[in-house]
């Protein structure tokens, strides 16, 4: 069963032959025969057991949505009520948080059932999962590479079917890099489709959560129960929700598919522009055209999103100061040491790194020459695309410059690092919907993602053109050796 | 050398929202520590704010009101600061983009009339309370205050002096609570206030440097600090010394001002646009619904009073001075009946007297616009006379009923016309010719008969030492 995507547990829960406590515990055996992977920072079987409970009482009792009693794994970015919720960080090592996010709120009406809470680069700070008070998470298609990150524990236990599906969030790349390194299907929706509340903020203006799973077909199946305007998120966006499901057999003959050349150009790895190249043409035999686009402000999204987003962080996380939750520092002599010691040593060096510059922009006499100014580079670099899109329907290209590298190799070096996101950054900047789907292997047999942009609130085209390919293609079938 | 002072203002408004300005907490005062304080005002990791509405309308009620521009776009704002009663690490604020720009206030000082610019006025939430009693060495945090509703309303530099500084405090005073937007209950820290103050030689255009003052919490306390403060700038400049830009704090009980914070110590609040909130956007249509339900406004209803009851302007500014002071005066001349100058006249003299001698507000009075109603009622109808009816009304102060009770149980309610008393005497001695025969044959026991039957007569109304008086004399031989 375990091999099996969201739908196709569906279908076998409603056909009784399987129950969602089965199920839930036939998962949380495989967390723990596979846990020197390290996807996860919290079970809790009782918890997880009782809501399968419930969730088969509901299928027997006929009144299942599509998600009842399919285990799903949240990263320890949502708040769960009852449950730890770290964020990561040992600043929120001992936080039981009191309330549910409104996703998680809205998967608990559905009747999904909640595996664990997923590990992840501390405060969603980081693109390898190394950033983690709790440890480095393992790609389980090479236990010497990194998964990706923010959301590297989530996209772990998808790769190695430790859950059908996870959630992720996605700030800068955080969900669709991610799935690139770990062979499998991300979505970041556009930005106010998914309710941020109870998602612990990492920088307001460009988190979005969204689904991490094995196909399409399951990243539409969560995301109707994800998607929809909440009242608590003032920048949530009050707009329908299609059925995400609805349209994923639509042909795509006539798909004008915008390939970037800024994306194709330096700094990709031949093996990647290969399987690019690979997917493209089978686009092409599916009937879709291809049109050759410009985005000439990309090489500015980088340097622009390490103004914005730390700007946020560093406001964002000033709540985290010992006097109301949380980590404290054991012996301090007044407030101010309380407020340096526990700060000190409640973060790490990758969100002390990002405070320090977010505080830093934001200074009087700096702010107009980085925060503003990255604010006007962020309206040219939404510009591109919206010129892009006058001339296709969705632009396709690499999620990631190169596969999954190894473990430790860009820890010494954060602007390393942070040029692995080069590809999926501006879709960030720029609020648009955004995926990433397995397109095929490296030279080093480590998975190779495909991005795809879609225009704003067009999530149902991204979701129908990977359906689309994932009928046609094997590629999310894949899965690494010794999990299956 | 001759000294100008240079007075700007700053006031923290508390509007009266039901909730506060960025969760659904009640935003109610005194409540148990802690327990108006939900997930979004403690600051819980995930939880975002939600713009209260109605505090948007009251900031376009007090726009209107000062004849300002209502932004159609205002902008919230992140003052980043650390401090253990501000539990997100900063403050939501308007700091480019205000709600409120550009209006003005009329105020009045020695009969002179004078405008004071309105420079802006922004939303804001307030900050929780730090606790630093009965926590044994330790700092208790009490968030019920946190997320509350504030408008602050920044003067222009116009004032020159202390008294003018007050009235023009007490206009906006009047001002919000007229509007309804504040319950103005300074003690309770509902209406406060920081002085800017500064001097500068009379006919220099430059402002000099100012400092400051915080913690001013009674329109008293305004006049005092400020005269403080100028006493202070002036000494210092005229000993050679020089100003420092600081912030100030002001102390009631040593009636002095002391250095809180310089210049140096000034925090970088790292002000940016708050990402969790949209721009506020105010509506065309949205100024126009409110500015319907705008109230008659102070000097409106000053110059109203003037006409309609030909009251002096005295009368009028003080009778106006709080919206529930003019709707009592309105009351009590509707439902006594009695000329409107009297009942000026008692309810700005002698009310405000006892309001004022034991510190009460209006809304407080024991004496209500009823009980007013009914005391100046007889005194029309001459029951009683002004004198006594003073004493009715000390009466009703303390608590003890209506007038007519008051004029029952004291025995207030005379006949003092010694006419009519005469009347009666006359005809008890002309019904009682036998008991006046005895009585004059030297029976003066009968003297308390005679008394007896005159107040029977009056039904007591009488006033017992003239009955007396008149009996003794026509009683005798």
């Amino acid at each position: 069963m375990f091999d099996k995507t969201v739908a196709e547990l569906s279908a076998a829960l409603k056909a009784k032959k399987v129950s969602s406590v089965e199920l839930a515990q036939g998962f949380l055996d495989r967390i723990s025969k596979y846990r020197d992977l390290n996807a996860f920072i919290s079970l809790d079987p009782e918890r997880t057991l009782a809501q399968a409970k419930v969730a088969d009482e509901r299928l027997a009792k006929g009144q299942a949505s599509p998600l009842t009693g399919i285990p799903i794994a949240q990263k320890d970015i949502f708040c769960a009520d009852g449950w730890l919720t770290t964020c990561g960080s040992k600043m929120l090592s001992n936080f039981v948080a009191p309330y549910d996010a409104t996703i998680v709120e809205r998967f608990n009406t559905a009747g999904a059932v909640c595996l664990g809470k997923t590990n992840m680069d501390e405060f969603a700070m980081g693109s390898s999962n190394e950033t983690s008070f709790y440890g480095l998470v393992k790609n389980p298609w090479d236990t010497q590479a990194v998964p990706g990150g923010s959301s590297g524990g989530s996209a772990a236990a998808v790769a190695a079917r430790l859950a059908p599906a996870a959630t992720g969030t996605d700030t800068g790349g955080s969900i669709r890099q991610p799935a690139a390194l770990t062979g499998i299907t991300g979505i970041k929706p556009s930005y106010g489709r998914v309710s941020r509340y109870g998602m612990i903020a990492f920088a307001s203006s460009l988190d979005q959560g969204g689904p991490m799973t094995r196909t399409a077909e399951d990243a539409a199946l969560l995301l109707n129960t994800m998607c929809g305007f909440d009242p608590r998120d003032s920048t949530s966006v009050d707009q329908p929700v299609p059925d995400f499901t609805a349209s994923l057999n639509n042909s795509i003959k006539g798909l004008r598919i915008g390939l970037p050349k800024e994306y194709l150009g330096a700094g990709l790895s031949a093996d990647v522009a290969k399987v690019v190249e690979a997917a493209i043409a089978e686009y092409k035999k599916l009937g879709a055209e291809v049109v050759e686009v410009s985005l000439p402000n990309s090489q500015l999204a980088i340097p622009c999103y390490y103004v914005l987003a730390p700007a946020e962080a560093s406001s964002n996380l000033a709540r985290f100061d010992g006097v109301r939750y949380g980590y404290r520092a054991p012996e301090y002599k007044d407030l101010s040491d309380m407020y340096c010691k526990t700060r000190a040593q409640g973060f790490g060096a990758e969100v002390k790194r990002r405070i320090l510059i977010g505080t830093y922009v934001l200074s009087a006499g700096y702010y107009d020459a980085y925060y503003l100014q990255a604010q006007r580079l962020r309206r040219l670099i939404t510009d591109d695309f919206n010129r892009a899109f006058e001339k296709c329907d969705v632009i396709m290209g690499p999620t990631t410059p190169t596969t999954a590298f190894n473990l430790g190799a860009k820890t010494d070096d954060p602007v390393a690092m942070y040029l692995s996101d080069i590809y999926t950054i501006s879709v960030n900047l720029a609020g648009l919907p955004g995926m990433s789907i397995p397109a095929g292997f490296g030279a080093d047999q480590r998975p190779v993602g495909l991005q795809l942009i879609g225009k704003y609130f067009d999530e149902a085209r991204l979701l129908n053109a990977a359906h689309q390919y994932q009928q046609a293609t094997d590629w999310h079938k894949q899965a690494p050796k010794g999990f299956v | 050398m001759e000294w100008e002072t240079v007075i700007g203002l700053e006031v923290h408004v508390q509007l009266l929202t039901k909730s506060k300005l960025f969760s659904a907490a009640a935003a109610q005062y005194g409540a148990e520590p802690n327990t108006q304080a939900c997930a979004v005002d403690l600051a819980l990791p995930g939880v975002l704010p939600v713009m209260n509405r109605e505090a948007a309308r009251m900031a376009t009620k007090l726009g209107l009101a000062i004849g300002a521009t209502v932004s159609p776009r205002s902008v919230f704002a992140r003052k980043n600061y650390f401090y253990p009663d501000l539990p997100k690490g900063y403050q939501i604020s308007q700091y480019e983009l205000p709600v409120v720009q550009k209006g003005t206030l009329r105020i009045e000082v020695d009969g002179k009339e004078k405008i004071v610019g309105v420079t802006r006025a922004h939303l804001e939430e307030d900050a929780g309370k730090s606790l630093h009693e009965d926590f044994h060495g330790l700092t208790g945090i009490d968030l019920n205050r946190a997320g509350t509703p504030l408008l602050e309303i920044v003067s222009e530099p116009d004032m020159r002096s202390a008294k003018e500084a007050v009235a023009y405090l007490k206009k906006l005073h009047s001002l919000v609570t007229y509007l309804e937007i504040c319950d103005g209950n300074m003690q309770e820290g509902s209406f406060r206030c920081d002085a800017n103050v500064s001097v500068r030689p009379k006919g220099q255009k430059e402002f000099g440097t100012r400092a400051e003052i915080k913690n001013v919490n009674s329109f008293r306390f305004v006049e005092k600090a400020i005269d403080f403060e100028v006493e202070r700038q002036i000494e210092l400049l005229e000993g050679g010394g020089k100003v420092v830009q600081e912030t100030r704090l002001y102390d009631s009980v040593k009636n002095e001002t002391r250095s809180m914070r310089g210049k140096e110590e000034a925090h970088d609040y790292r002000y940016f646009p708050d990402p969790d909130l949209l721009p506020l956007v105010i509506e065309a249509s949205f100024i126009e619904e409110t500015r319907k339900t705008l109230p008659e406004l102070p000097d409106a209803k000053a110059e109203r009073f003037k006409q309609q009851y030909k009251l002096s302007a005295y009368d009028a500014g003080v009778l106006t001075a709080t919206r529930a002071m003019a709707d009592y005066y309105e009351q009590v001349v509707r439902d006594s009946g009695a000329d409107p100058k009297i009942a000026a006249n008692w309810v700005a003299v002698e009310l405000s007297g006892l309001l004022n001698s034991e510190n009460k507000e209006i809304s407080a009075s024991p004496v209500t616009a009823v009980l007013m109603a009914g005391l100046l009622q007889r005194l029309a109808d001459n029951t009683i006379s002004g004198k006594i009816a003073k004493d009715v009304l000390a009466a009703m102060w303390a608590g003890e009923g209506d007038a007519d009770a008051v004029i029952a149980k004291k025995g207030l309610k005379q006949i003092t016309d010694s006419g009519a008393i005469e009347k009666a005497v006359d005809e008890v001695i002309a019904n009682n010719p036998k008991q006046l025969e005895q009585y004059r044959a030297g029976k003066e026991a009968l003297f308390g008969f005679f008394v007896g039957a005159v107040m029977k007569a009056t039904q007591s109304k009488a006033n017992p030492a003239q009955v007396n008086e008149l009996l003794k004399k026509k009683l005798a031989p």
